[in-house]
């Protein structure tokens, strides 16, 4: 595991309920998120892990509980100056604009703190991006647009990303690619929150996993106990 | 005389810079219109009385403070925009989680209110305005006397549409309102505040309108409904060009005014009607506008 500040965790999130409506779907969510750490949330499909996400960026209808990000309470922030407490969010579906060109992408978040990767690192980390930076967003393929949805949170200079999914539907060897991104991110001190299906993808870039069922945390456990932990993993997550 | 389709070419060439000047007006109310839709989603009712307004706010500067016609267009629109601004966020903005209907019925009834009080204090006769003394009398062209005012509010109202557009295509403004229009959800995670981006978005649709308005008050006079019989016209080029497209709106503004000119030449009688009827053949042949997408 990466080093502890001061034992008080960078992302702390204690008794988190949410609903979309009536629906219920987030019940006493608790979790930490120490600097420099990898944490990845599983569990089956509408067990709450993107309600999880959208719960800290203050993108649920409704939330109750509490979530401080680096000792700050972040339950009366409004959505918009949510990033600025340093938090960047990738979505699961990506949301690449369409009306707007590559580099438009990418020069979309506004920075919210000093230290963000400048447009040359990030093009340098992505080759791709920058041959098509002139074409629609959504004239890359999937796993260009993957890169772009990352590329464009790593030039606000956030300290903890939040990532939904990131190898979904993507080819092998973009995943390892994705995968090689992400643990040159660990290396420069980036703390990640991964919603992930793919264990073995999982296991290369986290250090604790939590598992999820029904809007509940079940256990916690980390990434050296992930091979004891897997049967338990395949009756929950059922893959 | 040198004579098209038996029509005397001065006669034509005449009735076409009108349907430009026209156009002009067309293009900018469109393009307020195709702005606020745009982002906002919500079909613009009032737009027709921020036109007035804009109208009245030169007319009143003039006889209560004498300022004239070019402190005017910039003061107008801003007074527009300012009203607008104050409008959208204490009221129009509690409608945005509610089905569109309810943003175009709150702007009729705001529409409606406006006009009726300027009716109900001003009359519904219309109050002349004068236009600038820099750009009095005209030019002869050969073909026709042009006054210059007109002449300046089809270059003015193209560097408007222009100006505008720029913005919105080629800014980092511009390129925030785009994604917004797309995802206002995630925009806003990034960290915009994009509450306050509808507020300005909408001031701008407004402040547009004001400023048409204003350029329009030498030419068609002062009154309190001059806005609601353009409206009808102009959501029908919006229509044709398609909701929410900004380069559509400017465009069909320019080309529909251009055909109505042109239909006064050829068949007089229809020239009321030609746009509506362009509008109904486009909506059944490409229900989404010319340049628009579905939604």
């Amino acid at each position: 595991m990466a080093e502890v500040n001061g034992g008080e965790p960078l992302l702390k999130v204690r008794g988190l309920d949410g609903w979309y409506g009536e629906s219920h779907v987030l019940h006493g969510v608790s979790l930490d998120l120490m600097e420099g750490e990898t944490i990845t949330l599983v569990g089956r499909n509408g067990a709450g892990k993107t309600s999880t996400l959208r719960a800290i960026m203050n993108l649920l209808p409704r939330r109750e509980g509490e979530i401080h990000i680096d000792g700050r309470d972040m339950m009366k922030v409004p959505v918009h100056r949510t990033a600025h407490s340093g938090i960047g969010y990738v979505p699961e579906e990506r949301g690449i604009f369409a009306s707007l060109s590559v580099s438009e992408n990418l020069m979309l978040p506004p920075k919210v703190a000093e230290g963000g990767m400048s447009v040359e690192e990030i093009f340098e980390l992505f080759p791709n991006l920058a041959e098509r930076r002139n074409s629609p967003g959504t004239k890359l393929s999937g796993g260009e647009q993957q890169m772009l949805a990352i590329a464009r949170i790593l030039r606000t200079g956030v300290r903890i990303i939040l990532l939904d999914e990131p190898t979904e539907g993507l080819a092998p060897v973009i995943i390892q690619r994705i995968g090689d991104v992400l643990i040159e991110l660990k290396k420069k001190g980036m703390t990640l929150l991964l919603v992930e299906q793919n264990f073995r993808f999982a296991r290369k870039v986290a250090d604790r996993f939590y598992l999820m069922e029904d809007g509940h945390i079940l256990e916690s456990f980390p990434t050296s106990q992930l091979d004891a932990k897997m049967g338990r993993l395949h009756e929950v997550v059922g893959v | 005389m040198t004579m098209i389709f038996g029509i005397p070419l001065p006669a034509l060439l005449g009735q076409l810079l009108i349907g430009f000047i026209n156009g002009s007006f067309y293009a900018l109310l469109s393009l307020g219109l195709a702005v606020i839709f745009g982002l906002l989603r919500v079909i613009n009712f009032a737009h027709g009385a921020q036109y007035m307004l804009g109208a009245f706010a030169a007319y009143l500067l003039l006889v209560h403070t004498g300022l004239g016609f070019w402190p005017a267009l910039i003061v107008a629109p801003l007074v527009v925009g300012a009203i607008s601004a104050i409008i959208e966020r204490t009221m129009l903005s509690r409608l945005y989680d509610l089905d569109h209907l309810y943003g175009l019925l709150f702007t009729f009834g705001l529409a409606l209110i406006i006009e009726g009080t300027f009716r109900w204090y001003f009359g519904a006769a219309g109050q002349p305005y004068a236009g600038p003394a820099l750009l009095a009398g005209g030019t002869n062209l050969g073909f026709m006397f042009l006054p210059n005012y007109r002449g300046f509010v089809v270059v003015a109202s193209i560097v408007i549409c222009l100006t505008v557009w720029l913005l919105i295509e080629k800014t980092r403004l511009g390129a925030y309102l785009r994604a917004a229009t797309e995802n206002p959800q995630l925009v806003q995670a990034f960290g915009v505040n994009v509450p306050l981006l509808l507020t300005l978005t909408y001031a701008l649709g407004a402040g547009l309108a004001g400023l048409a308005g204003v350029l329009a008050a030498p030419i068609y006079q002062v009154s309190p409904l001059m806005g609601s019989n353009l409206i009808i016209i102009v959501f029908a080029v919006v229509v044709v060009g398609g909701m929410g497209s900004i380069g559509g709106a400017i465009v069909t503004g320019y080309v529909l005014g251009i055909l109505e000119g042109l239909t006064k030449v050829f068949y007089p009688e229809a020239s009321n009607i030609v746009v509506f009827v362009i509008m109904a053949v486009v909506l059944m042949l490409r229900p989404a506008g010319l340049f628009g997408k579905e939604i």
